[in-house]
């Protein structure tokens, strides 16, 4: 049975959105490799799921609730000690609205 | 002076007084020092600090049930000291504020942390061939791979660079590097030990578990990890028994599975095959009984894992962003966006990236039925596969590994090849069950390579599963084998 294919083209929508910059150079031996991936898990296809309920989780865990009390949190100076740029008690970042070009969709 | 290779003598000669832990920590350490260069299997050794916890221990400050033995744990889990890297460019520099809670388990029971090893880039594969640090080979054969993703682990136990050690388990981890390295690795049941501070893969398949020469070695570190933990909601609070008091006892009638499908799987080496078949009648001399049952979705399980897994990892590396931690690109940026997908780009591996990227195409609009919602259905199928078996059998017995440890470099141009040595191993995590490896016999090749044998019991059977082990660790010799002496640079 022909499996699904992938092209360039999708590869290069997903690594947006997947926000990896890969380069065009790649971009053949990686599609191939996706290609032969994704023809291997597409025999999921073939089991009868017919009435299954998905299991997101094998064991039965529902929602675990704690008391709504305040505790201690990570000090600033440790929530910021592997941040590649900081400024004072702030994450920087470069400039995210109002640049020449939008390219956030 | 001669030292135990092993965690409860090396236990036992401390607490007798018979040797110091300041001896046997700097023995280990100098064992480290000269083969480390060779086998690459620590990422970062942490010496003083290590002799000053056995210094601590010899001092009477520190006691406990693993007081004073030194310990290796997979780079994948925080301590509040040194690095945490995942073996990734990503976290070279990471350091995180607080320890995983094995890691203040292990240390409060007295474990002697000497460092941390080296895995497959955040855990994914199966050989540890994906570092960024470059591989881990094999202490029985340099020219081969331990298997992975725990392979710098039982790589470091193997040489005897620690005396027992830590890993995970996502879909093969620890079993699998256990199976090629000649050592006992047990994955516990999903929930059976805190993964609080475990730096996330595919949070619903990862769980911590041991690695020891001996099955009792790995039942004393599971009893010291196990337990609920208020940080991981997933943990559960079944209690923890004694895993090793009642170790040597049988099991009575015991009635062990052979799945049939597992049988007619290709791809098996035919050593494997032949050790694992005298395994099951070394088991029957024993007076268990075998028989045949049936896991009938066995051949999707690694399909239905190789999107479960992926799906689960690009939305937990989606985290990495090169703004809040980790490796941030030094190129130009026009805006954020490009921050975000050029500091992965150049931070993860390329397996790290193929995974990420299949979990968002399996995710993204218009795929999520045919894919992510598709497998969770074949997961619950697989699992209702094993709970049937069951009912007609206390363990099921196959090979972990089709094969013995294969040649570094020979899977790692077809990562599909390298997906498929998961074989036996996948299915444990999809249906939340633990399984452990022992060993089971050797190659006859000029260095003879480790062949294991996978044991699979109900969820929180571990204790009886480790007694199952034991019956056939008592009978038979493999685990007393260590690697030849290899000559360090």
């Amino acid at each position: 049975m022909p499996g699904p294919t992938i092209s360039e083209q999708q590869v290069r929508h997903v690594a947006r959105l997947a926000r990896l910059a890969i380069d065009e150079g790649r971009m053949p031996v990686l599609t191939a490799q996706l290609q032969s991936i994704l023809q291997y898990i597409a025999k999921i296809s073939q089991a009868d799921v017919s009435g299954v309920e998905p299991m997101a989780h094998a064991l039965p865990i529902h929602n675990v609730l704690r008391e709504d009390a305040v505790e201690p949190a990570l000090p600033l100076e440790q929530v910021l000690q592997n941040a590649p740029q900081t400024d004072g008690p702030f994450f920087k970042v470069p400039k995210v609205i109002g640049g020449e070009e939008d390219s956030a969709g | 002076m001669d030292f135990p290779d092993t965690l409860i003598p090396a236990r036992d000669a401390i607490r007798e007084g018979r040797i110091s832990s300041r001896q046997l920590t700097r023995h280990v350490l100098d064992r480290i020092e000269s083969l480390n260069g060779r086998l690459n299997a620590f990422n970062s050794v942490w010496a003083d600090r290590a002799m000053q916890v056995a210094a601590q221990v010899d001092e009477g400050r520190i006691g406990g049930p693993l007081a004073g033995v030194p310990i290796a744990i997979k780079d994948n889990l925080c301590t509040a000291f040194g690095t945490t890297t995942c073996s990734s460019k990503m976290l070279r520099q990471f350091r995180s504020p607080y320890d995983a809670t094995v890691v203040r388990k292990l240390e409060s029971a007295g474990a002697v942390i000497v460092g941390k090893t080296n895995l497959d880039e955040f855990a994914m594969g199966s050989s540890t061939e994906n570092s960024a640090f470059g591989p881990t080979l094999n202490p029985w054969d340099p020219a081969r791979v331990p298997g992975g993703s725990s392979g710098g682990s039982a790589a470091a136990l193997a040489a005897g660079m620690c005396c027992g050690a830590v890993g995970s388990d996502t879909g093969g981890s620890i079993r699998q590097p256990a199976a090629l390295c000649g050592v006992v690795g047990l994955k516990p049941t999903y929930g059976r030990v805190s993964r609080y501070g475990l730096v996330a893969y595919a949070s619903s398949l990862d769980q911590i578990g041991p690695f020891g020469w001996t099955v009792a070695d790995a039942a004393l570190l599971l009893g010291v990890m196990a337990g609920h933990d208020p940080k991981d909601s997933t943990s559960v609070s079944e209690p923890v028994p004694d895993y090793v008091a009642d170790l040597d006892r049988p099991v009575e009638g015991l009635r062990i599975g052979l799945p049939r499908e597992y049988q007619l799987a290709g791809g098996i080496d035919a050593r494997v095959k032949s050790a694992v078949e005298a395994a099951v009648g070394r088991y029957q001399q024993l007076g268990a009984e075998v028989v045949e049952v049936s896991l009938p979705h066995t051949e999707y399980g690694i399909a239905a894992y190789y999107v479960i897994a992926p799906c689960e990892a690009s939305s937990n590396l989606a985290r990495y962003d090169g703004v809040h931690f980790g490796h941030r690109t030094s190129e130009r940026v026009r805006d954020i966006i490009e921050l975000f997908s050029r500091s992965r780009a150049e931070g993860f591996g390329a397996e790290v990236q193929r995974r990420i990227m299949i979990g968002t195409y399996a995710l993204s609009s218009g795929y999520y039925d045919a894919y992510y919602l598709r497998a969770l259905k074949v997961r619950a199928l697989i699992r209702r596969d094993f709970d049937e078996a069951f009912k007609r059998c206390d363990v099921i017995l196959c090979p972990t590994s089709p094969t013995p440890a294969f040649r570094v470099g020979e899977k790692t141009g077809d990562p599909l090849q390298m997906y498929l040595v998961d074989v036996f191993t996948v299915t444990c995590n999809i249906a939340a069950l633990p399984g452990i490896s022992i060993p089971c016999g050797f190659t006859d090749d000029p260095r003879p390579l480790p062949i294991g044998l996978q044991l699979i019991g109900p969820t929180f059977s571990e204790q009886k599963l480790l007694r199952i082990a034991r019956m056939y660790e008592a009978a038979t010799d493999w685990h007393r084998r260590r690697p030849a002496e290899l000559v360090g640079d």
